[in-house]
């Protein structure tokens, strides 16, 4: 094995790493009052990093392994390296104004959130044991601290405490979990485990290895029941920080469990096939149903992340069966990243209409569509988009997840078919919630009963100025999902190659 | 014209999305401007469907104007789309009824008003419903089902009744449990043909799958199909939506929506599994002449002139169900007929109920009377539609429901005949209670004096854009009824090649098939 680094692979961490260090750097040297630059800093960081993730994309050479087969860049990598580029750069485009307009360190927020991407680019890339994991604490550790952002708000802290203790304990497990499967097959390389796995007759103690460490990721990705914590630390959380870890967090964990169970545990069907069967149908029902029932936004999206995450742990459940292994990891790279456009949109609403009335609780949003309409008109494209309504985007994520499911073609698989069906329909209930106030309620402050008291006629609506200015880093965030999840409802076929060209990943493992 | 052939469906669809664009983003000022904007894309858009109807090959029972175009290659689903003699019709209807809705509501917007979105919503409406009528790929066609689902869920919720919140939720509920299951039918027979192509598998007539599966796929569709007709016991979304939406969505709800889903039947659900549509023909038809009565007796017990109505709708779209489960050449051309028939006497019966309303500020029947006397247009026209929707001959509404109760006689060979000719005596029985209910609303509506609340009200006779929007429906009611070949010329040739298909695939002797190259079908059907 040449032991010569390609300089070329790793050139997106190297760019996101340099970056940091002048993030810091500059952070320290810059004077108090011009440290607000840094925001600007940041997201040049991100761009300068999807440079290179450009010219591997465009290169012959689509297949590059480091380091003994620790580290790969195939296609699967690459496309998940520019997915989180650019939800990290939308991210920092919404926390711009919420991060300069509160009084809080802002050096550091931009640091911790670009070293939260540098580990999710390391683990679109990782194919061993301990690479996922240095990643996944890479993902993890910044996230901790980003959620207690607000220092002085108690909930916050609660978030951060909450999600720091959590987050531990599933590291311990999923660090068992391995412990028992670099035991049992001597190797921490996925290939090897692969490998060992498929020779070796059922063996109890390798089904107890695989089980701890997908509980592990369980608890990254806020499965039920290992999701406690997701609904205390998204309302708790700053709410950017809050949109980074319902989508761009969430899909570093759904990254590592993909590289997991494809390319390492794949041939121990039996191991984690019920795992996810039942990860999925738990999640998506407990998720939904506790969503029908919350009061304010950001809860409800808490809980309608984790159904959502229900939906995507479902192709996982039947990838073994019939001739599902493809279909179901594209479904899963091709929801992962139509997921994020919705959900990304749906908190920058959020963030613009609680900078208005100052709430986050969904009454609200009653009568937003008289207010503000082009809000209400985004949020109801991201919220229907989320129930899978085409022609908005999420129809074609919920479209491959049951292709993949009806691939699979099993009782089983039919079953996790009915049970997607009836949680998209319990979805609905929840998001057209929001839809009712912001469309069908009448706006909180409208002077409606003055101006009838007062005979009509002459009288002038006093009402207020409410429509407070959405800041255009903001709006553009806004803007670009909302536009995204129409053209890819429309037209699905760009971001079902990308899932395509991720998937060949799978047909290079036996 | 050869421009034309290329591009006329794809604009028939899409200049209605470009109107929806172009009001949305009109100045809120100019109502007015918006107002003819949207009248201006419905008129250019029927305008386009006039010209298909001149370039179409009556003849023919193909598909015609198709395009196919990549579409999204990775689910190997295309831009497909083309247009038959069972699928004009209802395009047509389509067109047709979104102009008179715009001119009916031109001055009189419900509450709260904002005539520019409800414009909008009517325009993205039509998207859905020109696309789905002339689309020929699975997927495409479940997209343009599910657009219709939005619009209709805002206009109901936002301009409806008091009830409007909790009818809104109902009717989008329903129609997305359907839907999504009928998505995995799609799914299941893309996974056994490799094609979601109407076209390709309708050729393939489902050889190759098993008798379990195609009996389930079948079940899937046809459940996604069933709620959207509504089919008993599927239907109690209906009277909630019909009820509490504005006049204009309780239209088009009545005269198109309803539509999609018996069109789907016909369109997928019987060509592309016809051995599972046999082997089911006996239990819809049992669902449709339930309906037929069910539909009928809950109008007898209605004080809600528009739920009595929309009850109506349960009990003849039963009529058209019972029609395609014969799986026959009459069965199928008389659903059509029932279908446009329909469309036209039951979104001109929610128009009136509409008006009326509005008069009176009620609905309850038995608060009004007297319409004669005060509005004596309004009250013959009432009479009018309700002699057409209750089935008298000479009028359209006889030649969807007649030729689908003699159509029962004999089914298609093969599914049992003594079961369907006992349908056929309850189905009879059901155009019985169908004038009961008719000539009863018909009788406390109009007929007698005011009641002493109303006496001494003015009450305006039909007005200028009501007029305008109804004469052609009243016009094209009376022209059915007279010269109902008119219709079935154009969806004969079509439902002969498409049933003799079912009949070869089942292989049931084709009966009835040879007689349509000769003779019209109506030459069929003896008058009373």
């Amino acid at each position: 094995m040449n032991p010569s680094v390609d300089l070329h692979a790793i050139a997106p961490e190297i760019v996101l790493t340099v970056g940091l260090v002048v993030l810091l750097v500059a952070d320290l040297l810059l004077p108090e009052r011009s440290r607000w630059q840094i925001s600007r800093l940041a997201p040049f960081a991100v761009l300068a990093a999807l440079v290179p993730v450009i010219t591997l994309a465009v290169s012959d050479n689509h297949s590059r392994v480091m380091f003994g087969g620790a580290y790969v860049v195939d296609n699967y990598a690459l496309v998940f390296k520019g997915f989180f580029l650019v939800v990290a750069y939308l991210t920092l485009l919404m926390s711009a104004d919420y991060i300069t307009e509160g009084d809080y360190y802002q050096g550091e927020y931009w640091f911790l959130l670009l070293s939260a991407v540098l580990g999710m680019l390391v683990m679109a890339s990782a194919r061993d044991l301990i690479s996922i994991f240095v990643a996944l604490e890479l993902i993890s550790l910044p996230t901790f601290a980003l959620a207690g952002w607000r220092k002085h708000d108690p909930k916050s802290n609660e978030a951060a405490m909450k999600y720091y203790l959590i987050g531990v304990m599933s590291s311990a497990v999923m660090l068992f979990g391995m412990s028992y499967l670099f035991g049992l097959t001597g190797t921490t390389l996925l290939s090897g485990i692969n490998v060992w796995l498929m020779r070796t007759p059922a063996m109890p103690l390798a089904y107890v290895a695989v089980f701890l460490t997908l509980v592990g990721f369980a608890f990254k990705v806020s499965a039920v029941p290992f999701h406690f914590w997701a609904p205390d630390t998204y309302e708790g959380a700053p709410t950017p920080v809050t949109a980074f870890l319902s989508v761009a967090s969430k899909a570093g964990g759904f990254v590592a469990l993909l590289t997991m169970i494809f390319f390492g545990v794949f041939p121990a069907t039996n191991a984690w096939q019920p795992v996810m069967w039942f990860l999925a149908a738990a999640s998506m029902f407990i998720g939904n149903l506790t969503a029908l029932r919350q009061t304010n936004i950001v809860r409800m999206l808490a809980y309608s992340s984790i159904a959502q995450g229900g939906f995507i742990l479902a192709p996982l459940a039947i990838a073994a069966e019939g001739s599902a292994k493809q279909s179901a990891f594209g479904a899963v790279v091709v929801y992962l990243m139509l997921y994020a456009l919705m959900n990304l949109g749906a908190f920058a609403v959020v963030i613009a209409v609680a900078r208005r009335t100052g709430s986050g609780a969904i009454s609200s949003y009653n009568g937003l569509g008289k207010t503000s309409p082009w809000l209400a008109i985004s949020m109801s494209i991201f919220l229907f988009s989320l129930a899978g309504i085409p022609p908005l985007a999420g129809w074609f994520a919920k479209f491959g997840v049951l292709r993949a499911i009806v691939d699979a073609g099993t009782p089983w698989a039919y079953a996790l078919g009915v049970i997607v069906v009836i949680n998209t329909v319990i979805a609905f209930v929840y998001y057209a919630g929001v839809a009712k106030a912001m469309w069908f309620e009448e706006p909180a402050e409208t002077p409606a009963v003055a101006e009838a008291g007062s005979g009509g006629g002459v009288a002038v609506a006093t009402r207020p100025a409410l429509r407070t200015k959405v800041p255009a880093a903001l709006g553009a965030v806004i803007g670009v999902c909302a536009v995204a999840t129409i053209v890819f409802g429309v037209y699905p076929q760009p971001i079902a190659k990308l899932g395509e060209l991720a998937a060949q990943a799978t047909q290079l493992v036996l | 014209m050869n421009w034309f052939d290329n591009w006329a469906l794809t604009l028939a669809v899409f200049v209605p999305l470009v109107g929806f664009a172009a009001v949305l983003v009109w100045p809120k000022a100019d109502e007015t401007g918006a107002k003819v904007v949207a009248l201006l894309t419905s008129v250019v858009t029927f305008a386009i469907g006039i010209a298909i109807m001149f370039e179409f090959n009556y003849s023919s029972s193909a598909l015609q104007f198709t395009v196919n175009k990549s579409w999204i290659p990775v689910i190997n689903s295309r831009f497909h789309l083309g247009v038959d003699g069972i699928a004009l019709p209802m395009l047509i209807l389509s067109m047709f009824i979104t102009i008179l809705v715009i001119v009916y509501s031109w001055n009189h917007f419900p509450e709260p008003h904002n005539p520019k979105a409800f414009l909008a919503l009517i325009l993205l409406l039509e998207v859905g419903m020109n696309g789905t009528f002339v689309a020929q790929d699975l997927i495409l066609f479940f997209i343009f089902f599910e657009i219709v689902l939005l619009p209709m869920f805002f206009m109901i919720g936002v301009w409806g009744g008091p009830n409007r919140k909790y009818a809104s939720l109902k009717f989008f509920l329903f129609t997305l449990f359907g839907s999504a299951l009928m998505l995995i039918g799609f799914l299941a027979l893309y996974f056994q043909f490799g094609t979601f192509d109407i076209v390709e598998l309708a050729a393939k007539h489902g050889v190759g799958l098993s008798h379990t599966a195609e009996l389930l796929i079948f079940g899937g569709l046809a459940l996604g199909f069933a709620i959207k007709v509504p089919m008993f016991p599927f239907h109690t979304w209906l009277p909630d939506a019909h009820t509490e939406a504005p006049t204009a969505g309780s239209v088009i709800l009545a005269a198109i929506l309803l539509k999609l889903g018996t069109f789907g039947f016909i369109r997928i659900a019987l060509p592309i599994l016809p051995n599972a549509a046999k082997a089911y023909a006996p239990w819809i038809a049992l669902l449709a002449v339930i309906g037929i009565i069910y539909g009928a007796l809950c109008c007898l017990a209605q004080k809600d002139m528009k739920r009595l109505i929309a009850f109506s709708s349960v009990s003849h779209m039963g009529f058209v169900m019972l029609g395609i489960a014969t799986l026959t050449v009459i069965g199928i051309n008389a659903a059509i007929f029932g279908m446009v028939a329909h469309g036209l006497i039951t979104g001109m019966l929610f128009f009136l109920a509409g008006s009326i309303a509005e008069r009176y500020e009620t609905r309850d029947m038995s608060r009004l009377g007297g319409v004669l006397k005060q509005a004596p247009h309004l009250g013959w026209i009432l009479g009018f539609c309700a002699m057409a929707s209750l089935g008298l001959p000479g009028l359209a509404g006889f030649w969807g429901e007649f030729p689908s109760i003699l159509s029962a006689y004999q089914p298609l060979a093969g599914i049992s005949e003594a079961t369907f000719r006992t349908f056929m005596v309850v189905a009879a029985v059901g155009t019985v209670l169908a004038a009961g209910y008719l000539l009863w609303m018909f009788q406390r509506v109009a007929f007698g004096e005011p009641k002493d609340e109303f006496a001494n009200a003015h009450i305006h006779d039909v007005h200028g854009p009501e007029w305008i929007a109804w004469v052609p429906i009243l016009a094209l009611i009376v022209a059915f009824g007279v010269f109902p070949s008119l219709l079935f010329n154009i969806s004969n040739p079509a439902v002969c090649t498409s049933t003799a298909g079912i009949a070869k695939a089942t292989s049931a002797p084709a009966n009835d098939v040879p007689k349509c190259k000769e003779v019209p079908v109506v030459a069929e059907a003896p008058t009373r």
